[in-house]
């Protein structure tokens, strides 16, 4: 299947000094998917996100984003993308339109168009109502969704989003996830950072795990959970006999005590645990789906980054 | 940034810097009412003070009624401190807290826009509130030669020089507290040491040296003094030449050390 690669990254590398935040990596983002970046906080993520951009110099490498190098066409490049940042840069100084209006001009398009979209946009986001708020009184969810807006504003081909739903209730998580997933649908490029598995999950047809500034895994997230953990997680309270038990049943899994439970990552398919369960009974042992937390904390280890 | 002269790349701009500027001109226009009374209480209060009370002690100086010889001086002071606030204070809020810049250089705008935008708008606001002190002292009959019209340009221009300064601490400040340091180190001596309450001749040579030096206030004094009361030399054309020298080269030392602030 050919597909149009939109950006391109080959050794793409960041030094801050002697601190190198990302570490030669490469990827290809092809037209109209959904990618995602996850790793731990300090993993580069947000480092690539800002190379993307053009806003952070890269030290090496290589970076085209539609066949323009980011060293020499960043301008060029910044119009077509539309980016969410980590932390909340609204302009307090402004109301809710006059957020997008101000942001639209930075984009030269012209007034009435600009008015167009932004009521369009408020529209869409269900932010109409507070048009003619001042900042400091939206709520985190309708500023993460006025963030949504204003990236939108200049109808980006690239839709860049770092970490878009941290900190937010479910019901705006999810409103923000359906969006996101509509403008896929319409053709938007969507690039995205998370630490929610969930999140990319929800959200990706492929993802790129990193950590320590490298790529550590990349795919489809149901492939990456397929081959690193399979399908099940088996899990069970934790006490000696039944380790020692598992350990002797399950001889090739892996077998991990997470706090007061087991947890059993076989690598089979479906079905698998529940064969072998039938013959003992265990306290509180629970078969569920592995998902890409399960595959992220294989891989990282439990460890805790700052 | 691994090219040395980093320091000295001249800013690469183009018609943005006016978006920019338009955005700062748009949040002062919701405010103005509130905004520009302050910046124009303390030169007032100056000019009763000292001009009407000190005044009824030296009552002439060089000739000059003492509160003739301050008013100028008052203008030249609100160019210096509505400018140089503007781009410490007002910059640095805009920068680190409301972390507008970040937003805006996602956009196509350069960080070398954004920040020759600030410096526009710091001289922008020394020539409003210099306009509105000066029409207080003309009212007051205090500038006799009509040649003062032309102090409105000088004006932008004495505030486009603060500006870049206010800037370079901006580029390197660690906090917002830290531009006290640049407060009692510089504009306070500068404030008092600059031929604005006193004649710069009565300090030793040494001194009047250094003040127009390294003052750029003493040298916007002298050129405000001369076109207020239309007593014209052409020495004055000397302090405006070492404006116009010092003018580029701190715009080019702004933008880069704010370059480097921000760009990682």
């Amino acid at each position: 299947m050919a597909q149009e690669i939109l950006v391109k990254a080959e050794n793409l590398t960041k030094k801050y000094g002697d601190l190198v935040a990302v570490d030669r990596i490469n990827f290809e983002i092809y037209k109209g998917e959904s990618f995602g970046f996850l790793g731990p906080n300090g993993a580069g993520k947000t480092t690539t996100m800002r190379m993307i951009q053009g806003i952070s110099p890269i030290t090496q490498g290589k970076l085209t984003i539609a066949e323009m190098d980011i060293t020499k066409n960043s301008r060029e490049i910044k119009y077509m993308i539309g980016v969410t940042p980590q932390e909340d840069n609204l302009d307090p100084d402004f109301t809710v339109i006059q957020n997008l209006l101000v942001y639209a001009r930075y984009f030269d398009i012209p007034k009435e168009k600009a008015k167009e979209k932004a009521d369009e946009l408020l529209n869409l986001l269900q932010l109409t109502q507070k048009r003619d708020v001042v900042i400091s009184f939206l709520s985190g969810g309708m500023k993460r969704r006025l963030i949504l807006a204003r990236a939108l504003m200049n109808t980006p081909q690239i839709l860049i989003l770092d970490e878009p739903t941290t900190g937010l209730d479910p019901q705006a998580r999810h409103l923000i996830w359906t969006k996101i997933k509509n403008l896929q649908k319409q053709g938007t490029t969507i690039i995205l950072t998370s630490h929610y598995m969930e999140e990319a999950a929800q959200l990706c047809d492929r993802i790129i795990i990193m950590d320590h500034g490298k790529i550590i895994k990349k795919g489809k997230p149901v492939e990456l959970i397929k081959m690193h953990v399979g399908e099940e997680v088996l899990e069970i309270l934790h006490n000696k006999e039944t380790l020692q038990f598992l350990k002797d049943t399950f001889k090739e899994a892996t077998i991990e005590v997470v706090g007061d439970k087991i947890h059993v990552f076989a690598n089979k398919p479906r079905g698998y645990f529940a064969k072998i369960l039938k013959q003992s009974s265990f306290k509180g042992a629970v078969i569920r789906d592995s998902n890409l937390e399960d595959v992220f904390l294989n891989l990282a280890g439990r460890s805790l980054r700052d | 940034m691994k090219d040395k002269f980093w320091i000295f790349k001249i800013p690469n701009i183009s018609y943005r810097v006016w978006k920019v500027f338009k955005r700062n001109k748009d949040v002062f226009m919701k405010t103005y009412k509130t905004n520009f009374i302050p910046s124009i209480i303390e030169p007032i209060l100056y000019l009763f003070a000292l001009g009407f009370g000190l005044g009824g002690f030296i009552s002439v100086i060089n000739g000059i009624p003492y509160i003739n010889f301050i008013a100028p001086a008052l203008v030249s002071v609100t160019m210096m401190y509505s400018s140089f606030f503007e781009c410490t204070y007002g910059s640095f809020v805009r920068m680190y807290y409301q972390k507008i810049f970040d937003a805006i250089i996602a956009t196509p705008i350069t960080i070398e826009e954004v920040i020759t935008a600030e410096i526009l708008w710091g001289a922008t606001k020394s020539l409003i509130n210099s306009t509105i002190v000066l029409a207080v002292i003309v009212i007051f009959g205090l500038v006799p030669s009509s040649l003062f019209l032309l102090i409105l340009p000088l004006s932008f221009l004495v505030g486009f020089l603060f500006s870049t300064i206010a800037m370079c601490f901006t580029a390197i400040v660690p906090s917002i507290d830290n531009y006290s340091y640049a407060t009692f180190l510089f504009i306070t001596p500068m404030f008092l040491l600059s031929g604005t309450f006193f004649p710069i001749t009565s300090m030793p040579e040494i001194l009047q040296t250094a003040s127009q030096l390294f003052f750029p206030l003493s040298n916007a004094v002298i050129l405000t003094r001369s076109l207020a009361l239309g007593n014209i030399q052409f020495s004055i054309l000397l302090n405006l030449a070492w404006i116009l020298i010092l003018t580029p080269i701190f715009f080019v030392l702004a933008v880069n050390l704010m370059k480097k602030r921000l760009i990682k």
